[in-house]
């Protein structure tokens, strides 16, 4: 027998693991003292949060002339972050839905990381345009409902209308995807979990799961049918925040590419922030036998994939301008490339375009040093093309008269760090409090998931499921006769 | 009255499954199987009806883009028609991405809910899990003992072709 070749593929989870260890693995992590690094982490997170708290008050008290906005160049860093944040959170849906609908398994390890990535991306997307409206308090006029203005309602045929429905729908049915899969994982760290909050926090959002087959049986057709749900959400979220752009006639905006260009682009961003938080969540809640290098590699080849497709829109919107023979059209494209704000435009292509041909080698692939800093210049290079898109092609459009620069103003910045600062204390927050692995979907595809009693060894930290109530079956062996 | 239940603990996927259908088809009464994680085929060794929530699922999204698009027809028409850019009444095209969005919360939020509904979960109820562990690594056959033909040594002999880990007999109170 040992000698037949090995025809199977590797398992996807490394350690030769049982589905006591999976439990112990993922639930043990969440009992222990926090590591100093997780600590470090959270408090440069919040602290940066309590800035951005402070920028936001402050511009909510005074006005949004306390930002570097002026008339001609109307959007700028605030949307800019807006596009950027709402792009974080598609790669989140991509890998929960659009790849459980392709049946790629590989995404158990770091689904549930991504769903939770896409929750906080959403809530730091959504924090800028209503910051943005200067009187933040009349937000729900976005939505329709009766009001003593004679009931008027909200303009349907407007694209920011479209915007308010897509961001709130997004939001409400990720997070329920999200709850959905964290169901039986609660119900898991309710029976394992010591006694004390968490384990009551868990017994009461577990929601009495018992793992029953016709439970199960009829979580996964919700599961696919969220998913079926998502998928086209996602493809039409991000095309109506294109059409935020495109429906307006200024030149570089109004082009049919955008709803494509912009979900590749989202998808792009947000595969590079999933690597980003994989890494470290690996790194400091040691879970290298979880989320493996096959793991990163898969993520960098789909990041490839995407930056060619970025970098095929990028080319297509040159093309058009120059085919289009439209004078303010070709003028906003080579203002772009030469104008004053040339090192953004430039910033942009070189760490979406250029910098990810470096994951076409195997070796830098493999190397998790140099996959953390792609991913990071990712980043930057996709909050560059929003801020691209947006202030190059606002700031000269038709009438030279009117022409201006722009410049953030340090309330700006602090608001756009604070948002960092607001993902990573939830997303810290997060690793801390609830099973970052999916910790049903890992077992199901542990290749060998045999109970070895090795396995069920009882450890310091995680107490014997013993606790969970028995209701209805009484032993036997106690005598209860009728 | 009290009925005898018999748990057959089971230590993996491919066991339960085998297991599940061996004691259908030697025609014992399964009262549930339990699982930690979801077991593909286990609906279909169990027999189980295919789930109706697509339908609620449909039926909600339809209800969902119906309503929307008849309420954007009637603000935008009816209740107070505002002239925005010159643009039709009747603005379609425009009403789809809105209608879209409400179709896909609709659906997905009922269905959600529905599924809460039908297996009985819900904030506080205790579950009833018939053996500690469920929720970790081990899979729980229950059968019933539904008539006197039942013989509790061919049941052990059944289940211990399945590698079964262990077998316990509980007394279930009958429900009053």
């Amino acid at each position: 027998m040992a000698d037949l070749p090995v025809v199977l593929r590797p398992s996807l989870i490394e350690g030769n693991k049982s589905l006591a260890q999976v439990t112990r693995d993922v639930c043990g992590g969440l009992e222990g003292k926090p590591t100093p690094l997780w600590w470090a982490g959270f408090l440069i997170s919040f602290s940066v949060l309590i800035v951005g708290i402070a920028a936001v008050t402050y511009e909510i008290l005074t006005g949004v002339g306390t930002w570097g906005v002026n008339r001609t160049v109307g959007w700028a860093v605030p949307i800019t972050c807006f596009v950027f944040w709402i792009g974080i959170g598609h790669a989140g849906t991509l890998i929960s839905a659009i790849l459980y609908l392709l049946r790629q398994r590989w995404r158990t390890s770091v689904n549930r990381s991504a769903e939770a990535m896409t929750i906080f991306a959403v809530i730091c997307a959504g924090i800028f345009p209503v910051v943005h409206l200067g009187r933040p308090w009349l937000a729900y006029w976005l939505f329709p409902y009766p009001n003593t203005r004679g009931t008027l309602w909200v303009n349907f045929r407007s694209p920011l209308v479209w915007d308010a429905f897509a961001i709130g729908t997004y939001f409400t049915i990720s997070l329920l995807f999200w709850y959905l899969g964290l169901i039986p994982d609660l119900a898991t760290v309710r029976d394992v979990a010591r006694p004390g909050p968490r384990q009551r926090f868990a017994a009461l959002f577990s929601l009495g799961w018992n793992g029953s087959a016709r439970t199960w049986q009829r979580y996964e057709v919700v599961y696919l049918l969220l998913a079926g749900l998502a998928t086209p959400l996602v493809v039409s979220v991000h095309t109506i925040v294109s059409w935020d752009f495109a429906t307006a006639v200024i030149p570089g905006w109004h082009s049919t590419i955008f709803p494509p260009y912009f979900v590749a682009g989202a998808i792009f961003s947000g595969l590079a922030m999933v690597l980003t938080l994989m890494l470290i969540a690996r790194k400091t809640m040691r879970l290298e036998q979880y989320i493996t290098i096959r793991h990163v590699e898969v993520m960098c080849k789909l990041v490839i994939a995407t930056s060619g497709m970025v970098a095929l829109a990028y080319a297509t919107e040159y093309f058009t301008a120059l085919y289009s023979a439209n004078p303010y059209e070709l003028f906003a494209f080579l203002n772009r490339a030469r104008g004053p704000f040339a090192w953004t435009y430039w910033t942009m292509v070189s760490c979406n375009v250029l910098v990810p041909q470096l994951l076409w080698s195997k070796r830098l692939r493999t190397n998790t040093l140099v996959v953390f800093v792609i991913s990071i210049l990712i980043n930057v290079g996709m909050w560059f093309e929003r801020f691209v898109i947006i202030v190059t092609s606002l700031h000269r459009d038709y009438l030279p008269s009117s022409w201006s620069t722009y410049s953030p103003t340090p309330i700006e910045l602090a608001t756009l760090a604070g948002s960092f600062g607001l993902f990573f204390t939830c997303f810290l927050l997060f690793v801390r409090f609830l099973p970052v692995i999916a910790i049903a979907e890992v077992k199901g595809v542990l290749k060998d998931g045999w109970l070895k009693p090795e396995a069920r060894r009882p450890v310091p930290w995680v107490r014997e499921p013993a606790g969970a109530e028995v209701l209805t079956y009484k032993s036997a062996a106690e005598g209860v006769q009728q | 009255m009290s009925r005898r239940v018999f748990l057959g603990i089971f230590g993996n996927e491919e066991d339960i499954l085998a297991a599940t259908r061996a004691a259908r088809e030697a025609g014992y009464k399964i009262s549930d199987v339990y699982t930690p994680h979801a077991v593909h085929g286990l609906d279909a060794a169990l027999g189980l009806r295919r789930s109706r929530l697509p339908w609620i699922c449909f039926l909600a999204g339809l209800t969902g883009a119906v309503l929307k698009v008849w309420f954007e027809f009637w603000t935008t028409m009816v209740d107070w028609p505002v002239n925005v850019g010159g643009k039709p009444w009747n603005s379609l095209p425009a009403f789809v991405p809105v209608t879209f969005e409400v179709m896909v919360l609709s659906a997905g939020v009922t269905t959600l809910f529905a599924f809460l509904v039908v297996a009985r979960l819900w904030p506080g109820h205790k579950p009833a899990l018939p053996q500690p562990g469920i929720t970790d690594d081990r899979f729980v056959l229950a059968l019933e003992e539904a008539d006197a033909a039942f013989d509790a040594a061919r049941v052990r002999r059944l289940l211990e072709k399945f590698h079964v880990v262990e077998v316990e007999e509980h007394l279930q109170e009958e429900a009053a």
